[in-house]
């Protein structure tokens, strides 16, 4: 009994752990599992097992459409973000200037500012422009708040580099072009990958801000969101996990390739 | 650095432009409009959603006096979450960062996945989960822990813990970071001082990963204050949030300068809050 007790104690922590990380998957395993429900248009109650929503997975209508929009927005708002970002990480990291503190708190206030506030100031810029929510304002908006998530990102990248390591570039003849091309980016890159990854998936899954500037066009959130109501057909949970299974295994290749980069 | 000798001033500003531009054209601009149709009032004899500027600063207090219970619960919510979050996981954190040996990246990568999964996927699984035809509440009811007509779902409880179910991995991450790097030695020295374990964690631990409690709460407060998707799926009319007010002000009654004059109070609420709390904490460095 004692011999328990003591074990219990000392493991008390790990088995926390456990039931920490069981709390955060069961709502990804039940996603998962009902993605298998035959439960036709509304996926409510368990019915029996298929394989057809895996095998037919636009087989909702706008399913697809939904998705595709997301994905597409998803690359341009994270394409444009990553680049703005960058460019801002490398200035406020690499130089000193009148109006950095001010820069330094332009980038923080979006982030500290409540969706929702973000959402409906764009929207009423656009309506004052007499722009029709849509497409475009949606990536706008998107870029508008991975901006700051990327130059956070990238700003730590940045700082923990090593300033000898382009010195001894220098050192060695390179100029300032090739020190940045051949020694400096490569460098940065994780964390700038990074940073797209995190813009990618903030963009992806943002609801609040899209519900209020894609007028009528439909995003993946927007679509379990509409759905929810009269229950979710079968076809969102094959695209949801399936995201999941992609995105975890993006992550484990990258650290297999950071590892082996290192033992070489 | 030798480059700004070469480019001279001028390199920064080259590099800020494009990003710094898009960033007042599309987020300083909306909210100075946004503060612009706050004052406004209907057209007389125009359409709806027709609106002009007559400076009516009354807005401000008829918007707040007709909504206060709901921005009252905005923030009461988003405390509890808060603190709901914070307490399951700091032990998460301190779990992965001190005890978990090789598995170290692995578990990082579990705390982030289910953002992976669509949230609106996963409040809507927690909805269902809880729900009536889910299994957990029959099993509670045959069990007699909650009698015939209670319910989990449509309920406070539900939306907070929806809330602290959803940004638990934003105050996860900052958490761990900060525990990380706390030099396992200094825990030994006060261990080796007669410091009991709570002694340990009140006087060295926590002081030390102040940093990230400081960044995980303003993480999840600052989402959390402003939610409305958590309250709208798992809650009921008497759940409303001041992000279901400004949501519905907005697309069904196109009443801009309330729901303009309420993000502008909400705004302006967290930004105080969150000053006074960063000034108390004492880490200003975090901006």
């Amino acid at each position: 009994m004692r011999k328990i007790s003591r074990w219990f104690q000392r493991n008390l922590i790990r088995i926390y752990a456990v039931i920490a990380f069981t709390y955060l998957f069961i709502p990804i395993a039940y996603t998962f599992a009902f993605s298998f429900n035959d439960g036709g248009k509304s996926n409510l109650i368990w019915k029996g097992f298929t394989l057809s929503n895996w095998q037919n997975p636009c087989g909702a209508p706008e399913v697809c459409t939904a998705l595709g929009n997301s994905i597409k927005i998803g690359f341009l708002a994270t394409t444009i973000a990553t680049i703005l970002g960058t460019m801002i990480a490398f200035a406020i990291g690499r130089h000193n200037f009148r109006g950095r503190s001010t820069t330094n708190l332009l980038i923080f206030l979006p982030m500290a500012t409540p969706e929702i506030v973000l959402g409906a100031s764009l929207l009423s810029l656009f309506l004052v422009f007499k722009i029709n929510p849509g497409f475009w304002p949606t990536v706008i908006a998107h870029v508008m708040f991975c901006i700051s998530f990327v130059v956070v990102t990238v700003k730590a990248r940045i700082a923990s580099l090593d300033p000898r390591l382009e010195q001894a570039a220098m050192d060695l003849y390179a100029n300032e072009a090739e020190t940045f091309r051949r020694v400096t980016l490569p460098l940065v890159a994780p964390g700038i990958a990074g940073a797209a990854l995190l813009a990618f998936s903030l963009s992806f899954d943002d609801f609040i801000i899209t519900n209020f500037n894609s007028g009528t066009m439909v995003t993946f959130p927007k679509f379990v969101y509409v759905s929810a109501t009269r229950g979710i057909p079968p076809q969102a949970n094959v695209i949801g996990s399936s995201m999941f299974i992609l995105a975890i295994t993006i992550v484990a290749l990258g650290q297999f390739v950071g590892r082996k980069r290192k033992v070489s | 650095m030798s480059s700004q000798k070469k480019f001279g001033l001028s390199t920064p500003y080259l590099l800020l432009l494009p990003g710094m531009g898009f960033l007042f054209t599309f987020f300083i601009l909306p909210i100075i409009n946004l503060a612009q149709t706050s004052t406004q009032t209907p057209v007389a004899g125009g359409d709806t959603g027709q609106y002009e500027q007559t400076l009516r600063f009354q807005n401000y207090i008829d918007a707040f006096v007709e909504n206060k219970e709901q921005f009252g619960r905005s923030f009461v919510y988003a405390i509890l979450a808060t603190a709901l979050a914070l307490a399951i996981a700091y032990p998460l954190a301190y779990a992965i960062a001190f005890k978990s040996g090789k598995l170290k990246n692995l578990l990082l990568v579990l705390v982030v996945a289910p953002f992976f999964t669509s949230f609106l996927l996963r409040t809507i699984a927690w909805k269902q989960i809880l729900g009536e035809q889910g299994f957990v509440v029959p099993t509670l009811r045959s069990l007699h822990l909650i009698s015939e007509s209670t319910t989990l779902t449509s309920s406070a409880f539900a939306v907070v813990a929806g809330m602290t179910y959803n940004f638990l991995p934003f105050m996860t991450l900052p958490l761990y970071a900060s525990i990380d790097r706390i030099d396992p030695r200094t825990l030994e020295a006060s261990g080796d001082l007669y410091a009991n374990g709570f002694t340990t964690f009140r006087k060295v631990t926590f002081p030390l990963s102040l940093p990230g409690v400081v960044a995980g709460t303003l993480l999840t407060f600052i989402p959390a204050a402003g939610d409305y998707v958590n309250a709208a799926i798992l809650g009921s009319p008497q759940t409303k949030m001041i992000g279901n007010v400004i949501d519905s002000r907005f697309f069904k009654i196109v009443d801009y300068p309330t729901a303009s004059a309420l993000s502008f109070t909400l705004m302006a609420a967290i930004l105080i809050l969150v000053t006074i709390y960063i000034r108390k904490a004492g880490t200003e460095e975090l901006v």
